[in-house]
């Protein structure tokens, strides 16, 4: 007889936690392989499509890029959260108040024109901090779990941006529920001629480093990290747990408070309802594909960008719906789960009998 | 004649964790009606060996035998199935559940249905027959740490168990507690049963046993009857290997105090408050606070650590009053602190060892400036602090839960002596460590002795407290009940003190 059992590593070696991503990856296409041979398609075609056609030509290369950057940023906010063990699940909504801060900076006449896109940067990133505090000071002060708390607040906003969207704030020249176009001195620079590839693109790739920076090489850094493993003995050791928290809740509310801005200053030049398509959450696969490491988040905000671009043309190539790009981001998620098991555990086989 | 069947016979037993060999061609054998002591430093294998028994790990080689049968033990049911029980250190009971529900917990019953009269006419004969007495109805929350550990081992009689091993089980209780315990041992044995009772106290196992197994570094070293010739200094040696010397403690005579208490008490709901709390650590002097745990000793070191909020009275730190203490404060007044859970609230075990040791001072220069790290400063700290204290890790950047229980605790006095604090609050500080290692400890403290610093001492070993302190003061249900200077402290007098007893003093 042949039995498997966990048992605990002392340590986790390097090459596995490079390997273990691309091997989370490789499980999923695996595994929803099945869903597009149920769609009548050939697996091998339908994969080429979902990955070449992101990646075929220089303007599908930019189109990446761009859909890449609002998850970068979403991606680096929960990293940033989930390293303190804050729990933010909001970063959807973060990003919407970064959207609407945005929005209304770049709409208003009478502000210096070259003032406006730091000026919308800036209250973008202070507008996703402060809505992420909600949770922190709920958690911190009273105790109220984050994840609930940070999640519902998501719907929160949403609703209360689409009533305005509706009310007050509509464009009265669109027939939909739209806010009315940011002044053309707010728009984001283009980086690439006749291309979209803008100053947010930019913003994201750079933000990643820094990010990487501050958790690596500053006494914050080393205060979140340390609050998020073992909160008591930080506290013992005279870290005030609750600041970190708030800090924490304020550096990741920015970052997803800058994809907003980057998706009304560089692409759609003003907050609708659908401004996100839960982009907040799927930062928080990306996170984890990254196994919450700054760095690793480019790469897998940039896997999902290809899958998200490339679902449309596989879809009119083979038929599969377009759909399979988030069965693919869900199941993602959960094989990284599994498989971050064997980065403590091992798997030792024991023949008896 | 041959030789009677062994109740237990473990042969040849390998077990290797990446580059440790943790047990290496270990032989082991019970006979019925033996208690067996099984001594080593930490890091020994004697945990591994007994995982393997009970069935947490599976042995790389060897085999075990039961009554002369062949047993495969995959997993701690199967173990008890064999009639092994084990009680940790950590007990593994549902507080709020009574000690019969406790006892049935995992047990079928009849179609659902828990079968509560078989299960106390047991309980019954269990304690008639090993003085292990407890009311089935009383909540295993309210029951103390010795009452808990009685139930373990009820726990263990009540699944069938004819092997029991005993992981530390003198750690938490008072001298006479230890004295019910070894009762029942003895009378476990007396039945047939066999008992392997894991210890680092010398002298309780020269008490109880009637065999002694010595392991170091993963073998077996020595095995020996326990005669009245084996001296506990002669097991010491044989554990670490070389000679040891009792600590020097030269007279001294205590200068200002340091730590000043004065009717110190809390109001924290659900936790022992402390009440007219008054005591005076001065320069030079080792106060040690004895107490069964749970009297309040983990609130006092709570509040002079600045964790815990004064409900009254008033704290000084060298003639400084300190109205609001928290963490920083205590800290910023010289104030060091060796937790009594160094893996909780002392060390981050998931993060590299230099973050833990550089943990409390992270804000400060030379680890950082304006909030930028140096990690050049940090590693130069951590790695003077590991060759000065001989840390055994494999340098700073190896994760710090790997360390074993000495090393660790190396890591905690190296980080809190190297601010040449003025006051060091140590609590159970050897807890779990190997002859070895404690002493290692008890040097630094008499270090800081020497250099007129003060220790408040918080055990429950009283065999350290003796060793060390000036004075004990003796904690019982959140006050102290005297302080005795160590001239006129002896056991009886304490362990009568510890269950209460004022005038015993």
């Amino acid at each position: 007889m042949i039995r498997m059992r966990l048992e605990r590593r002392d340590s986790t070696p390097t090459w596995l936690n490079l390997t273990l991503p691309v091997l989370a990856v490789l499980a999923t296409l695996v595994l929803c392989s099945g869903l597009v041979a149920m769609a009548g398609a050939n697996v091998w075609t339908a994969y080429s499509k979902l990955f070449l056609s992101a990646i075929d030509s220089r303007s599908h290369i930019v189109e990446t890029f761009v859909k890449a950057a609002p998850l970068i940023f979403t991606g680096l906010a929960v990293a940033v959260a989930f390293r303190a063990k804050f729990w933010n699940i909001g970063a959807e909504g973060q990003l919407l108040a970064g959207a609407m801060a945005a929005a209304f900076i770049g709409g208003r006449e009478g502000l210096p024109a070259w003032s406006l896109v730091p000026l919308m940067i800036v209250a973008g990133a202070a507008a996703g901090g402060l809505w992420a505090c909600v949770p922190a000071v709920l958690r911190t002060r009273y105790k109220v779990d984050d994840v609930v708390s940070s999640l519902l607040l998501n719907f929160v906003i949403f609703y209360g941006m689409t009533a305005l969207l509706d009310g007050p704030w509509k464009d009265p020249l669109s027939g939909y529920p739209d806010s009315p176009d940011i002044l053309m001195e707010a728009e984001f620079p283009i980086l690439l001629e006749r291309t979209r590839l803008h100053l947010g693109v930019l913003l994201a790739l750079l933000s990643a480093p820094l990010v990487w920076w501050v958790m690596r090489k500053t006494s914050l850094g080393f205060s979140i990290r340390a609050v998020g493993e073992n909160p008591v003995a930080s506290r013992y050791a005279g870290i005030s747990t609750g600041a970190v928290i708030l800090m924490t809740a304020i550096l990741s509310g920015a970052l997803a408070g800058l994809a907003g801005v980057g998706e009304v200053a560089g692409l759609h030049f003003q907050v609708m309802s659908g401004i996100s398509p839960g982009y907040g959450y799927t930062g928080i696969v990306i996170a984890m594909l990254a196994r919450l490491n700054p760095l690793g988040v480019v790469p897998a905000a940039l896997f999902f960008a290809v899958i998200v671009t490339g679902a449309e043309s596989m879809s009119r190539a083979t038929g599969v719906p377009v759909f399979l790009a988030e069965v693919i981001q869900g199941a993602a998620l959960l094989t990284m789960l599994v498989a971050l098991l064997f980065t403590s555990y091992r798997i030792r086989i024991a023949r008896h009998g | 004649m041959s030789a009677p069947t062994p109740l237990l016979a473990m042969r040849g037993i390998g077990k290797r964790f990446g580059a440790v060999q943790a047990n290496r061609n270990v032989e082991l054998t019970l006979q019925p009606g033996d208690i067996l002591g099984l001594l080593g430093e930490n890091g020994a294998g004697k945990t591994t060996l007994m995982n393997i028994l009970f069935g947490t790990y599976s042995p790389d080689e060897g085999s075990i035998e039961i009554d002369g049968q062949p047993v495969e033990i995959h997993n701690s049911a199967a173990a008890i199935a064999h009639g092994v029980g084990m009680v940790h250190q950590h007990f593994h009971l549902v507080p709020r559940h009574t000690v019969l529900e406790n006892l049935l917990v995992g047990r079928p019953g009849r179609r659902g249905l828990l079968d509560k009269a078989a299960a106390i006419a047991r309980l019954d004969e269990i304690g008639r027959h090993f003085q292990l007495v407890l009311d089935p109805d009383r909540l295993v929350g309210d029951l103390t740490i010795g009452e808990q550990q009685r139930l373990e081992i009820i726990k263990a009689l009540f699944s069938g168990a004819r092997i029991l091993i005993l992981d530390e089980p003198t750690a938490a209780l008072t001298p006479q507690e230890a004295d019910g315990l070894f009762d029942a041992l003895r009378a476990m044995a007396a039945e047939g049963m066999g008992v392997i009772f894991i210890s680092h106290k010398l002298h309780e196992v020269r008490a109880i046993t009637s065999h002694v197994m010595v392991m170091r570094l993963g073998e077996v070293v020595a095995n020996l009857e326990n005669a009245p010739e084996v001296s506990q200094g002669h097991l010491a040696e044989l554990m670490c290997g070389h000679e040891l010397t009792p600590p020097v403690k030269p007279e001294k005579k205590p200068g200002r105090p340091l730590l000043h208490l004065r009717d110190v008490a809390t109001d924290i709901r659900g936790r022992t408050n402390l009440a007219g709390i008054s005591l005076d650590v001065r320069a030079g002097e080792i106060v040690g606070i004895a107490g069964v745990s749970g009297n309040g000793q983990r609130e006092l070191a709570e509040v002079i650590a600045g964790m815990l909020p004064l409900a009254a009275g008033s704290l000084e730190i060298d003639g400084a009053a300190v109205p609001r203490p928290s963490p920083n404060i205590m800290q910023a007044l010289g104030m060091g602190r060796i937790p009594e859970d160094r893996m909780g609230t002392g060390l981050i075990t998931s993060l590299p060892l230099s973050d833990s040791m550089v943990l409390p001072r992270i804000g400060e220069a030379p680890f950082s400036r304006h909030g930028i790290l140096d990690h050049r400063a940090i590693r130069a700290f951590v790695e003077e602090q590991i060759e000065r204290f001989g840390i055994k890790a494999g340098g700073p950047d190896i994760r710090a839960g790997t360390l074993s229980g000495g090393n660790l605790q190396k890591a905690l006095l190296a980080r809190e002596l190297a601010w040449n604090p003025l006051v060091l609050l140590a609590a159970q500080p050897t807890r779990g460590l190997d002859v070895g290692a404690a002493r290692f400890v008890h040097e630094q403290f008499l270090d800081l002795r020497a250099r007129d610093r003060a220790v408040l001492l918080i055990s429950e070993d009283l065999e350290e407290i003796f060793t060390l302190s000036d004075r004990i003061a003796v904690m019982y249900e959140g006050r102290i009940i005297g302080v005795l200077p160590i001239a006129e402290a002896d056991v009886r007098k304490v362990g009568l003190m510890m269950a209460g007893m004022e005038d015993a003093a």
